[in-house]
């Protein structure tokens, strides 16, 4: 099979998901617009590109209508560009990517961008309502409870105190500031700018470097209220007999923040990047989706890197790096110990409770991350993943060409 | 025409007065004879252009209406036809939905409504007094709906408390005119509302004197002769939000449907159907919601399960009220004043509900004060009652004037029945059956409340045991609905229908049984209760245990429930009946673990500081987390289902042998017993009615293999096995 390689990826930085956060002024579709812009000024692209997928988990009103093909026209690519709008909720952006490289392997595609936008501040959570948590039919059969209730209840299945969940979230915030400062993720950030061309956001505008165990602790458990009040807790509870009660530990600081952004990533066969006269920086080796469980819902990571490591023919020790989406910190703790990964592997430049989670972009930014990182640290590869809602995992293998 | 449930006179303007008076019944109902001749009306009211309008009203001074005929619903249909397939099910099941669809639309297409091209003719609701489920909704299928100014009138969907959902558009009305959280609340938790409250809601448009009632509905007729439905007008939105799409209805349903799991742990599809009318139902066209909503309706009630809740909650508990075991041909027993023996926790509830019945009451104890404090109980609640408004202060102060505190047998002179809650102990009882025998008079009957000493020992000690039964009341006296009325070898038929006629004057619901160890209720209680312990014994983690019962709908856990009766009181039956039966006692298997636990680990339960929980002073409850300390987790868990069903038949079994061995005469009894003695699943209609609902033959064959795994005890009878061979039911053998 033809072989897929990432030959650039760029993102913006990630923007505080409020109206006082320095995106909110910025369109939607413009954030898109701007990184397909951008990958198609550094990698002088004229009309060779065939498809574009973006991920977005919110695509109703600003961002309706398919978003993916609006942004590539205002992107300034040929009308022949056709964009397609990808929803696997928080693994979108990844899956994207995956759709894309997918379609180069195929063979249907020379050339093609995966990628993903989320502009949580003006389109927000819930925007598109959807049948699974409200349709009784529906909520009642699946068990439905909201992410946050999911993430406590693995934080009390598998035995994670608030206090672990704290420090796994300082160490995020260092790591992303660490990461900040010695400038790793300068190869894929590209500052947004407004009408008038001047930068509005060049920097992750959520990272508290200075995030301690004290700070964290004055927070106040998110899911509390909603588990014990509207039932959630016990809908929780009637899955996970074994449980006496739910153990809430997750709040603002060790969730992930709530972001505006948008990623794209390259991907094309050896012909289109000799044709661009580009060098390929990763081989996309591997991907997999699974479904687990939906209640606890989060667990799906484990799986999927399970399905993935076995289509790539590979070991947990053949894969030198692992980048898991830090929706929750539990989700990352119960990833680490269901996989035995010592904490200096996994998310090694911090995440998403430091820089946040642009839902449907997120998925093609920590790919990226991870390519400049292989190259940074010379390592070989890198298993990408994350949790996803309803119970789902999306992974993928890269390994560095160069 | 003439018919006969119901009157129509037609005045001088053409309003038709429609007068429901269903002949031979105290209250009307929608059986199958108003439903036949109610359809035929409506048609007639729609070709019929004399008629120009309609109010409809009650002839009964009971209410308006009180709903379905549950005898007939029983048989799993509406119309009582039993239809072949599950099409024909819904046509029966929509017959109402149909027919008053008709009567708000007069037979016009609501897209000639919503155009202003037809309009119906108007019809007025006069509601005289209660209107419960299919009642409340012929009421809302009326234009204008006018109820008489009494808060005591009820005004309801009941219809979820037996298994169903209101399926002749109740739903569908109710959200369209009270907003979607409202219909909710009405029809998922079916408690009734008074008319002022529905008219706050919408649901009712006046409230005034009832007298007035048919006029003001005439003159609303008179005045709209033109009209239709909100929901028939162009541009309807359902109150307070635009449908289940609606962002403020999303977070609705989104924790209506994690609290209706919780409430019902998935065994009450009621409740999830109900939410899916409205969820559904807000986002279609009327005529599409009611078809949904019927279709909703014929699953329930076609499934065993809304039958099953019927025939015990409601057609059985009626029987078993009204006194159906009570021997035929033995005069009414005249009970004005009763002697209750014994003013202990037993004792002093006894004497509250006696007196709340309306009976005098004397109250004797060996010393006064403790007489006194059981009279004190009863001022607690009557105080509790009257700061609530739940009592009137005199109404209080009368019931508090009928308890007389004494320790003088001579008082007892005087009464009409006898009920003996002294200390269970043989020898102080056996005195104070002498004493009391000595100064009533020689025709009253003695019933004794014991619950662990056989009524025919006790009446060894009785000059008259013909006159001498058993009446086991359970506790909280004033809040356990249940007695149980014990037939000792020599008691008669007059001690039996006295103690019926008691229990019927007390409201509660009585089951006759057999004088067997524990009788029928602890007679399943106790093992069910001992295999809970066993479980912990075996290292089954607690919160596992207490989960399965949770979410078979027990109102407790195995382990909270013996926290409450307390540990030690068990390890002291068990204790005593070791030493009394000698070679003969049978072990359970938690003799060690009971007296582990209270002896050496000082659990004693609830009130003595903890048992398998802990009780901090300000907030919940917690599993003692030292339990896994001397009772450590196994490394091999069962599953939920597992554990479900061990606690399930812990408790089926039990029931089945007081069954076979006949210490319950009948299913029905062993049904309502356990649902009403200590909150068995009410959702199966009870232990037989759910091993029917399986299947006999599955029953047998999972209490083999239960048997197989867990222990002999597990074994079904053999009465169980021949009726399995046979391929009978349990309701059937006994019908």
């Amino acid at each position: 099979m033809t072989e897929a390689y990432v030959y650039d990826a760029l993102r913006t930085p990630r923007g505080k998901g409020k109206s006082d956060g320095s995106l909110h002024e910025i369109t939607p579709v413009e954030l898109a617009s701007q990184t397909l812009a951008g990958i198609r000024e550094r990698n002088n692209i004229h009309d060779e590109i065939e498809d574009v997928a973006f991920g977005c988990v919110m695509p109703v009103g600003e961002l309706g209508a398919v978003v993916t093909r609006t942004a590539v026209l205002t992107a300034g690519y040929p009308q022949t560009t056709s964009g397609i709008q990808v929803n696997r909720f928080c693994a979108s952006g990844l899956e994207a990517v995956n759709i894309a490289a997918a379609k180069v392997k195929s063979g249907e595609a020379d050339l093609a961008i995966g990628g993903g936008v989320e502009h949580m501040s003006r389109v927000p959570m819930g925007a598109d309502g959807g049948a699974w948590a409200t349709d009784p039919a529906a909520a009642f059969s699946t068990y439905f409870v909201p992410q946050g209730i999911s993430a406590d209840l693995i934080a009390t299945k598998y035995g994670f105190s608030r206090d672990d969940c704290d420090a796994y979230a300082v160490e995020s915030q260092k790591r992303a500031a660490k990461s900040w400062s010695e400038n790793r993720f300068e190869k894929s950030i590209m500052p947004v700018k407004d009408v008038i061309g001047e930068v509005v956001l060049d920097h992750d505008e959520t990272v508290r470097g200075e995030a301690d165990m004290q700070s964290l602790a004055a927070l106040k458990p998110s899911f509390a209220a909603m588990g014990a009040q509207y039932g959630f807790d016990a809908v929780a509870l009637q899955r996970y007999g074994e449980l006496e009660n739910i153990n809430h530990v997750h709040h603002a600081g060790n969730s992930s923040g709530i972001v505006d952004g948008s990623a794209a990533v390259l991907i094309g066969n050896e012909e289109a990047g000799q044709k661009l006269g580009k060098k390929p920086r990763a081989r996309i080796k591997a991907m997999a989706s699974i479904g687990s469980e939906p209640t606890i819902m989060l667990t799906g990571p484990e799986f999927a890197a399970e399905k993935v490591l076995a289509r790539a023919g590979m070991t947990k020790s053949d894969i030198d790096l692992w980048e898991l989406n830090e929706a929750f910190a539990a989700v990352v703790l119960r990833f680490m110990q269901a996989l035995d990964i010592d904490h200096s592997e996994i998310n090694v430049n911090g995440g998403a409770i430091a820089m946040g989670h642009p839902l449907g972009a997120t998925g093609a930014m920590i790919l990226g991350t991870m390519v400049d990182e292989l190259e940074r640290s010379g390592k070989e590869t890198a298993l990408v993943t994350l949790c996803i809602g309803a119970g789902m995992g999306t992974a993928t293998i890269i390994e560095r060409v160069n | 025409m003439a018919y006969e449930t119901f009157t129509v006179d037609i005045d001088s303007d053409g309003i038709a007065l429609l007068t429901i008076d269903l002949p031979g019944k105290s209250m009307n109902v929608w059986d199958a004879a108003l439903m036949r001749e109610f359809g035929q009306f409506v048609d007639e009211f729609c070709d019929n252009d004399d008629i120009k309008g309609l109010v409809i009203t009650s002839g009964k001074k009971s209410g308006f209406i009180a709903g379905a005929d549950l005898t007939m619903l029983a048989g799993g249909s509406v119309s009582g036809d039993a239809a072949s397939t599950m099409k024909d099910n819904f046509e029966n099941s929509f017959t109402l939905n149909r027919m008053f669809r008709k009567l708000e639309t007069s037979g016009r297409t609501a897209k000639e409504l919503t155009k202003g091209t037809a309009h119906a003719k108007p019809v007025a609701a006069a509601v005289n007094g209660l209107a419960l489920g299919g009642g409340l909704e012929l009421v809302l299928a009326c234009h204008y709906r006018v109820a008489a100014d009494n808060p005591k009138i009820q005004l309801g969907t009941p219809e979820v408390q037996v298994g169903l959902l209101p399926g002749a558009g109740g739903t569908q009305r109710t959200m369209r005119l009270a907003g979607i959280q409202n219909a909710a609340m009405l029809n998922t938790q079916g408690k009734p509302i008074d008319p002022n409250t529905a008219k706050a809601q919408g649901i009712i448009q006046e409230v005034v004197p009832a007298d007035e009632i048919v006029q003001k509905a005439k003159d609303w007729v008179k005045a709209n002769p033109k009209t239709s439905q909100p929901w028939d007008k162009k541009g309807f939105k359902i109150p307070g939000g635009g449908g289940a799409m609606d962002p403020r209805s999303v977070q609705f349903f989104m924790a209506a449907n994690a609290m209706g799991q919780r409430e019902t742990n998935h065994n009450y599809p009621a409740v999830q159907y109900i939410l899916s009318c409205l969820y559904e139902g807000s986002i279609v066209p009327f005529d599409t919601a009611i078809r949904i909503e019927s279709k909703y309706f014929t699953k329930l009630l076609t499934d065993p399960q809304a039958q099953n809740m019927i025939r015990t909650l409601f057609v059985n508990k009626q029987a078993a009220d009204k006194g159906e075991q009570r021997p035929k041909g033995v005069p009414d027993t005249p009970l004005k004043k009763i002697g209750v023996l014994g003013a202990g926790m037993m004792g002093a509830g006894i004497a509250y509900v006696t007196a709340k019945a309306g009976a005098e009451v004397v109250l004797l104890d060996r010393e006064l004060d403790y007489a006194e404090k059981g009279k004190a109980y009863s001022i607690k609640l009557v105080e509790k009652g009257v700061s609530r408004g739940k009592l009137a202060k005199e109404k209080g102060d009368e019931l508090l004037a009928r308890i007389t505190p004494t320790t003088d047998y001579n008082d007892l002179a005087d009464v009409d029945l006898i009920i003996e809650a002294v200390f269970e102990d043989p020898g102080i009882k056996a005195d104070v059956i002498k004493k009391t025998e000595a100064v009533i008079g020689k025709d009253i009957v003695f019933a004794s409340n014991t619950s662990t000493i056989p009524i025919t020992n006790l009446a060894k000690n009785s000059e008259r045991p013909d006159q001498f039964i058993g009446v086991h009341f359970f506790s909280p006296v004033d809040k356990m609905p249940l007695v149980e009325i014990i037939v000792g070898e020599q008691s008669g038929d007059k001690a039996l229908a006295a103690s019926l006629d008691y229990v019927r004057l007390i409201k509660k619901t009585p089951i006759v049984v057999k004088d067997a160890r524990g009788f029928y209720v602890n007679g399943v209680v106790m093992p069910y209760l001992n295999e809970a312990m066993l479980m912990v014994k075996e290292g089954v983690n607690p919160a596992l245990i207490e989960n399965a019962a949770k979410f078979l709908s027990m109102p407790v856990g195995p382990l909270a429930l013996t926290d409450e009766t307390s540990l030690e009181l068990g390890y002291r039956i068990m204790d005593s009946a070791r030493q009394e039966e000698g070679d003969d006692y049978q072990p359970t298997g938690v003799e060690e673990f009971l007296d582990h636990m209270v002896n050496d680990l000082g659990r004693l339960g609830r009130k003595s500081g903890g048992g398998f929980y802990q009780y901090p002073e300000n907030g919940e409850k917690f599993l003692w987390p030292d339990l896994a300390e001397h009772y450590p987790h196994a490394a091999d868990q069962p599953s939920l289902e597992e554990a479900k069903e061990r606690i399930l038949f812990a408790q089926l079994i039990p029931a089945s042998k007081c069954f076979a061995d006949g210490i319950v005469p009948d299913p029905q009894s062993a049904d309502i017993g356990a649902i009403f003695g200590f909150g068995f699943a009410p959702w199966t209609g009870g232990p037989m009615s759910h091993i029917d609902t399986m299947g006999v033959d599955i029953f047998v064959q999972r209490a083999d293999a239960l048997a197989q795994k867990y222990g002999a005890r597990f074994a079904p009878p053999q009465l169980f096995r021949d009726l399995a061979a046979s391929g009978k039911s349990l309701y059937e053998k006994a019908a």
